[in-house]
C-alpha cells in the first residue's frame, strides 16, 4: 500500500511538472510581446525594455524556465502582471467560492444521481426506468452554461416577475457571513452543475445495481429473508459504488480548479472567472498559477480515489 | 431450402437493429433536418430577405433600442443589434455541425492510429504512448483550450484543433485495449507468417476489426465537440464575430435575458436538440453494435481519466 502511494504520487508529481511546462511553454509560443502588452501602447521603448527587466523576461528562456520551476518548488507562483498581487493570494481569495459551489453541488447530484439509479435499478423497464433514460440524455445533452441561462430566465427572472423572490440571480456572500445567503445564492448554481451530472450517476448507478441484483448473493441473501431495502443498501450498493466512485473523484477534482462556467454566468467570483478574465487581459501568471493548481487538484483526486478503492474493495489488490 | 438461412455480417445485423429501433431513426431524422439547415442557410435568409450580418436598425429594434419579439418580418425575433435570430440560428448550425464533425473525425483518427501503434508494438513505444493518453487525459481541459487559444488567436481552425487535442485520447484507449486482443488472433499471426509487414498488418488486418468501435465513438463525440465549441464561443474564444454561432449568440443574449426570452430560448433550443439527437443516434449506434452494453453516458469512466 505504501509503495502504491508513493509510485502515485511520483507520477501525480511528474503530471503536474508535464503541465508546468506545457503552460510555461506558452509563453513563448505568444506571437506577442508580453511587455509591450503590459506597459500600454503608447509606452516608449524604454519603459517597454524596463518591464521587460523587471519580469525577468530579458533572460535567456532556460535561465527563465528554472527560475520557473524553483519556485514553483517554493510553492511561489509569481505576481499579476496586472495587479501586481501574488497569485498565490489571488488564488486563496477565490478558492472558497469555487469549493462552495463544487462541493455543494457534488452532494446534490451525488444524492439525486444516485437515488434515481437506485430506483430504476429495482424496476428495470418500468415507467419511472424509462422516464429517467430519457431524463438523463436530456440533461447529459444539456452544455451548462445553457443551463446557467435557463435557470436563470426560467426559475430567477420569470419567478421574480410573478412575484417570487426565493432565487437571487448571481452574486456570493461568504459562508462566515452567513450560512442562508451563502446558501440561497447558490442553489441555482448548485443545481444547474448537480442535475447535467446527476445524469451520468444515475445511468452509472443503474447499471452497476442491475450487475450486483443479478449475482447469487443477492439471491441468498433473499432466501434467508433479508429486507428488501437491506438487500439493496447494504448489499448491493455497497458493491456496485466503485464505479461511482471512480468518477466522483475524477469530476469533483476537476470542478475544483474552477467550474468556470456555472461561475461566469452566475457571477461567481471564484477560480475559474479569475482564469477567463486573465485570459482576456493575458495575465499569464495568472493563468498558470490556476492552471497548475487545476491540474494538482485533478491529479490528487484520482490518488485518493484509487486509495479509497483499494480500502472499499478488499477484491483490489495493491501492488 | 438454404434460402431462408442467410449469414448476416455484424455490419449488416447492426443497421439492421438500428433500422428497427424508433429512437434511432426519430433522432436519425433530427440530425439530417438540422444538416438541411445548415446546408440551406443561404436560401433561408434569401427568402426571409435577412443576412445574417445585416443589422436592422428600423424594423429589428424598439425605439429605445430593444430587440423585438418573434413578428411576421422576424420569427424567431431579433439580437441586440436589430439581426434576425433565425437567419443566425441558421448560419450558426454550420460552424456547429462542421466544428463537431471535423473535430470528432480527428479525434477518433489520431485515437485509432495511436492506439493501434501502441498495442501492435508493445513495448517502450506502447509505455510512452499510453502514458502520454493518461497526461492528455489529465489536463484541465476547459482552462487549458481557453490559455491556448488566447495566446494562439481565436479562429474556426484552432476550435477543431483544440477540441481534438482534448479528445482522441479516450478514442486512443479504447482502441489499443481492443487491438491488444486482436493482435494475439490466429488471422494476425496468420497474415504475419505469410510475411505482411508492420504496415499491413495494423492497417488491414487489424484497422477493420476496431472501424465499429471507432464509429460509435465518432457518433458520440460529435455532440461533446458540439457542446465544447459551443462554450469555446461562449466565453469569447472560439469563433469571432459577427460570424454567427450558437455559442455567441447565446453569449449575447446574457445581457438581454429579462427582456428577450426569445434570444436565450430559439439559440439555446437549437443547440440543445443538436447534441442531444446525436447523443440519441450514438446511443443506437453502440446499442446496436453491443446489445450487451447499456451505458453510453459513461463514455469518460470507461476509459477512465486517471492519473
Amino acid at each position: 500500500m505504501i509503495r502504491f502511494l508513493i509510485r502515485r504520487i511520483l507520477w501525480g508529481i511528474v503530471i503536474v511538472w508535464f503541465v508546468a511546462t506545457l503552460v510555461f511553454g506558452l509563453f513563448f509560443m505568444a506571437p506577442r510581446d508580453v511587455a509591450r502588452l503590459i506597459a500600454g501602447r503608447q509606452a516608449s521603448d524604454q519603459t517597454i525594455q524596463l518591464v521587460r527587466q523587471r519580469l525577468g523576461l530579458d533572460r535567456p528562456v532556460p535561465v527563465q524556465y528554472v527560475r520557473f520551476l524553483g519556485r514553483l518548488a517554493r510553492g511561489d507562483l509569481g505576481e499579476s502582471f496586472l495587479t501586481s498581487e501574488s497569485v498565490v493570494s489571488v488564488i486563496r481569495r477565490d478558492f472558497p467560492v469555487t469549493a462552495s459551489l463544487a462541493v455543494g453541488a457534488a452532494a446534490l447530484w451525488l444524492f439525486i444521481g444516485v437515488g434515481t439509479g437506485v430506483i430504476a435499478a429495482t424496476r428495470p423497464r418500468s415507467v419511472f426506468d424509462r422516464a429517467l433514460t430519457a431524463a438523463s440524455l436530456f440533461f447529459y445533452s444539456m452544455p451548462p452554461f445553457l443551463m446557467g441561462e435557463l435557470l436563470l430566465l426560467f426559475l430567477f427572472f420569470r419567478l421574480y416577475m410573478s412575484g417570487y423572490t426565493f432565487f437571487p440571480p448571481g452574486a456570493y456572500v461568504p459562508l462566515t457571513e452567513s450560512v442562508a445567503q451563502w446558501a440561497r445564492h447558490l442553489v441555482l448554481p448548485w443545481f444547474s452543475i448537480a442535475l447535467i451530472t446527476a445524469a451520468t450517476y444515475s445511468r452509472l448507478t443503474r447499471g452497476a445495481m442491475l450487475d450486483v441484483l443479478g449475482e447469487d448473493y443477492i439471491r441468498t441473501a433473499r432466501a434467508k429473508g433479508l429486507s428488501e431495502g437491506r438487500i439493496i443498501f447494504r448489499h448491493a450498493l455497497r458493491s456496485s459504488a466503485a464505479p461511482v466512485i471512480t468518477q466522483f473523484g475524477i469530476d469533483l477534482g476537476g470542478l475544483l480548479g474552477g467550474a468556470i462556467v456555472t461561475e461566469v454566468v452566475f457571477g461567481l467570483p471564484g477560480l475559474g472567472r479569475e482564469a477567463v478574465l486573465a485570459i482576456t487581459t493575458q495575465d499569464l501568471p495568472v493563468i498558470i498559477g490556476i492552471t497548475i493548481l487545476s491540474s494538482a487538484l485533478v491529479v490528487t483526486a484520482s490518488l485518493i480515489v484509487d486509495a479509497c478503492y483499494a480500502v472499499l474493495d478488499p477484491r483490489v489488490t495493491v501492488r | 431450402m438454404t434460402e431462408s438461412i442467410r449469414a448476416r455480417g455484424p455490419w449488416k445485423l447492426a443497421f439492421e437493429r438500428i433500422r428497427g429501433d424508433r429512437w434511432a431513426i426519430a433522432a436519425a431524422a433530427g440530425v439530417v433536418f438540422i444538416i438541411l439547415i445548415a446546408l440551406l442557410a443561404p436560401w433561408i435568409g434569401a427568402a426571409v430577405e435577412h443576412s445574417p450580418e445585416a443589422q436592422f436598425r428600423e424594423t429589428g429594434l424598439s425605439p429605445s433600442g430593444i430587440p423585438v419579439g418573434p413578428n411576421r418580418e422576424f420569427l424567431f425575433g431579433t439580437d441586440g443589434l436589430g439581426r434576425d435570430v433565425l437567419v443566425r440560428i441558421a448560419y450558426g448550425a454550420r460552424v456547429s455541425l462542421l466544428v463537431g464533425v471535423l473535430a470528432s473525425g480527428l479525434a477518433v483518427a489520431v485515437g485509432a492510429v495511436v492506439g493501434i501503434v501502441a498495442a501492435w508494438f508493445g513495448g517502450v513505444v506502447d509505455t510512452i504512448l499510453s502514458r502520454l493518453m493518461d497526461v492528455v487525459l489529465s489536463l484541465p481541459f476547459l482552462v487549458f483550450a481557453l490559455a491556448l487559444v488566447a495566446v494562439v488567436g481565436p479562429s474556426l481552425t484552432i476550435s477543431i484543433v483544440v477540441i481534438a487535442f482534448f479528445s482522441w485520447a479516450s478514442v486512443g484507449r479504447v482502441v489499443r485495449a481492443q487491438a491488444l486482443s486482436i493482435r494475439e488472433q490466429e488471422y494476425v499471426k496468420a497474415a504475419r507468417s505469410l510475411g505482411a509487414g508492420s504496415l499491413r498488418i495494423m492497417f488491414v488486418e487489424i484497422l477493420p476489426n476496431v472501424a465499429a468501435t471507432m464509429i460509435v465513438y465518432a457518433t458520440l463525440l460529435i455532440p461533446s465537440s458540439i457542446a465544447f465549441e459551443a462554450t469555446m464561443s461562449f466565453l469569447g474564444l472560439g469563433v469571432v464575430p459577427p460570424t454567427p454561432s450558437w455559442g455567441n449568440m447565446l453569449a449575447d443574449s446574457i445581457a438581454f435575458y429579462k427582456v428577450a426570452w426569445w434570444f436565450v430560448v430559439f439559440p439555446g433550443a437549437a443547440l440543445l436538440s443538436t447534441t442531444l439527437a446525436f447523443n440519441v443516434l450514438g446511443d443506437s449506434v453502440r446499442d446496436a453494435f453491443d446489445p450487451r452494453h447499456d451505458q453510453t453516458i459513461v463514455l469518460d469512466t470507461e476509459t477512465g481519466g486517471k492519473a
